[in-house]
């Protein structure tokens, strides 16, 4: 690390957060640096700490929905999916066809949604401003939708234990094929801004480079996993709900780096919209919800649920002693090992690299501290 | 700054010279209103919205704010997400940082009074103006962007009734 005879430095303790633009909520990092190089990282967490997990202890099952929408408010959908996997299998509740489709067009759309934010975010703190506007021009098309099914744009409360809260309104389908039509030449857009631009391809090939055995040493997953080369997804080596009825690809890349990690969410994006389409061309009629008691007692035991997000695997633990709230709730957030690998990978580049590995993990906080 | 604070003195001792104080205290107050420039802090859920606000459909620009990342050029905090109790000092200090005259919106139930965490969570600062004096609350989690503009044109109605004298 050091550099050529007698150019070393004094080596000096560097704070970056709890309050800076580019930590994506509040992060801190106490970094050792010998001129501009990194020498170690020390995450400090807990700056959001709001206590989600003690909170679903004095919640019935219905009302923790809406607590695990503010968990990991960027693909919200997926929060109440795997609370609600959770809770049915525990309860033995049934969920009707119609329902699963919903669940799997919002999830899905969800996940583009939360891809947007990354894409937005991430070329912000490199410091483009052009991609944000464009990628939040999309994201804005798809809050419509979840505001025409479910009246929220973030914190949703949709899928609930046993089926989905409301039925799409008859507008939804034609919006969401006009939307799934644009998008394909959207995402062609994004891309002519960013995967062949030579500055963007400075900062990010050969930065931090995630290799497999580390990656899965420290159980990181979702598409930082897969762009190291594991092919791992849930959707479809664990599938939950009907995600084995329809036909997509799992994007992988070789080498691991920001780069490769920005190329597979970016393809994520068209296979998501790709599961959409045939969503709603299957989508059958019949009722949304199956009957559910109002505070239902969920027989004693313990369940573990996991789900696919857009950061990885999400899962929820739920121990129960057979009455209307949980005994205790455990949430398991794609972040939390990303945000362990870090120092792994930022160890010998430069400070601005930081950023952008950062960005390219697509780390948010909440996820973290819960 | 020196000049501003004692433009009014100077100008108070020439015949007629409030009449100028008032025309420029419409345009010293006129010209904050309209380039608020916001400090870029958010911590959960409802920085998204913020960020959704700043871009490309609602369109932040349009009311002259555009976000910094330090707290020393900015004249407005816009806290949007949940204060915690370790997260409490760090605002203070951001608030302190600040250069006067500053101005503090409450964005999201979460600042305004703890929001959904209010009853049961040891960790959640129940409410922002607890920690700094706030001038406009925003309820709703989260509010939606429409809010948002709304509680900002409210703040610049109130940046716009100010006096050059009422400065601290
Ligand atoms: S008010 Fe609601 S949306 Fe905003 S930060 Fe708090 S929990 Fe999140």
């Amino acid at each position: 690390m050091s550099e050529a005879q007698g150019l070393h430095t004094k080596e000096f303790t560097l704070n970056v957060g709890p309050h800076h633009p580019s930590t994506h909520g509040v992060c801190r990092f106490v970094l050792q640096m010998e001129g501009e190089v990194i020498t170690s990282v020390t995450p400090v967490i807990g700056y959001l700490h709001r206590a989600l997990e003690k909170i679903c202890e004095n919640r019935t099952y219905e009302q923790i929905i809406p607590i695990t929408d503010r968990f990991e408010y960027c693909t919200a959908m997926s929060c109440n999916m795997g609370f609600s996997l959770a809770t049915e299998k525990l309860a033995g509740l049934e969920v009707p066809e119609r329902a699963e489709y919903l669940r799997v067009i919002m999830l899905e759309l969800n996940r583009i949604a939360s891809h947007l934010i990354w894409f937005g975010t991430t070329s912000l703190d490199l410091g483009a401003i052009t991609p944000f506007l464009y990628g939040f021009r999309e994201r804005e098309d798809i809050l419509d939708m979840f505001e025409m099914t479910c009246g929220q744009r973030l914190t949703f409360n949709y899928i609930r234990p046993g089926g989905v809260s409301k039925d799409i309104p008859k507008a939804f389908i034609p919006v969401c094929k006009k939307f799934l039509d644009a998008f394909s030449a959207k995402v062609d857009d994004y891309e002519r801004v960013l995967t062949e631009n030579p500055i963007f391809i400075a900062r990010n090939k050969d930065v931090g480079i995630l290799k497999p055995e580390t990656a899965i040493a420290y159980s990181v997953s979702g598409p930082s996993l897969r762009a190291s080369g594991v092919k791992y997804d849930l959707r479809r080596d664990d599938p939950y709900s009907i995600y084995d009825r329809f036909d997509f690809e799992i994007p992988t890349r070789e080498n691991g780096d920001c780069y490769d990690r920005y190329i597979v969410r970016i393809r994520e994006m068209r296979e998501s919209a790709k599961i959409v389409r045939q969503a709603i061309e299957q989508i059958p009629e019949g009722p949304i919800r199956s009957k559910v008691k109002m505070n239902f007692k969920p027989p004693a035991g313990e369940v573990y649920c996991r789900v696919e997000n857009s950061r990885g695997e999400m899962g929820f633990y739920i121990q129960s002693v057979g009455e209307k709230m949980p005994l205790r709730v455990k949430m398991r957030g794609g972040s939390y090992n990303q945000l362990q690998v870090m120092p792994v990978l930022c160890v010998g580049h430069k400070i601005a690299d930081l950023v952008a590995i950062m960005a390219s993990m697509d780390i948010i906080m909440p996820d973290v501290d819960r | 700054m020196g000049v501003i604070k004692k433009l009014p003195v100077y100008l108070e001792k020439i015949p007629g010279g409030n009449i100028v104080t008032t025309t420029l205290d419409y345009v010293f107050s006129q010209s904050r209103a309209s380039s608020l420039w916001y400090l870029l802090f958010g911590t959960a859920c409802c920085a998204i919205e913020l960020m959704a606000t700043g871009a490309s459909r609602y369109d932040f620009d349009r009311l002259g704010m555009i976000f910094r990342a330090s707290p020393r050029q900015s004249d407005l905090i816009i806290a949007a997400g949940t204060i915690t109790k370790k997260m409490a000092p760090r605002l203070k200090l951001l608030y302190d940082q600040m250069a006067e005259p500053r101005y503090v919106i409450a964005m999201g139930g979460c600042t305004v009074s703890g929001g959904p965490f209010y009853y049961d969570s040891y960790a959640v600062e129940k409410g922002i103006d607890h920690i700094v004096p706030v001038d406009v609350y925003i309820p709703g989690c989260p509010p939606r962007p429409e809010s948002l503009l709304e509680g900002c044109l409210t703040l610049q109605k109130r940046v716009k009734r100010m006096k050059i004298r009422d400065w601290s």
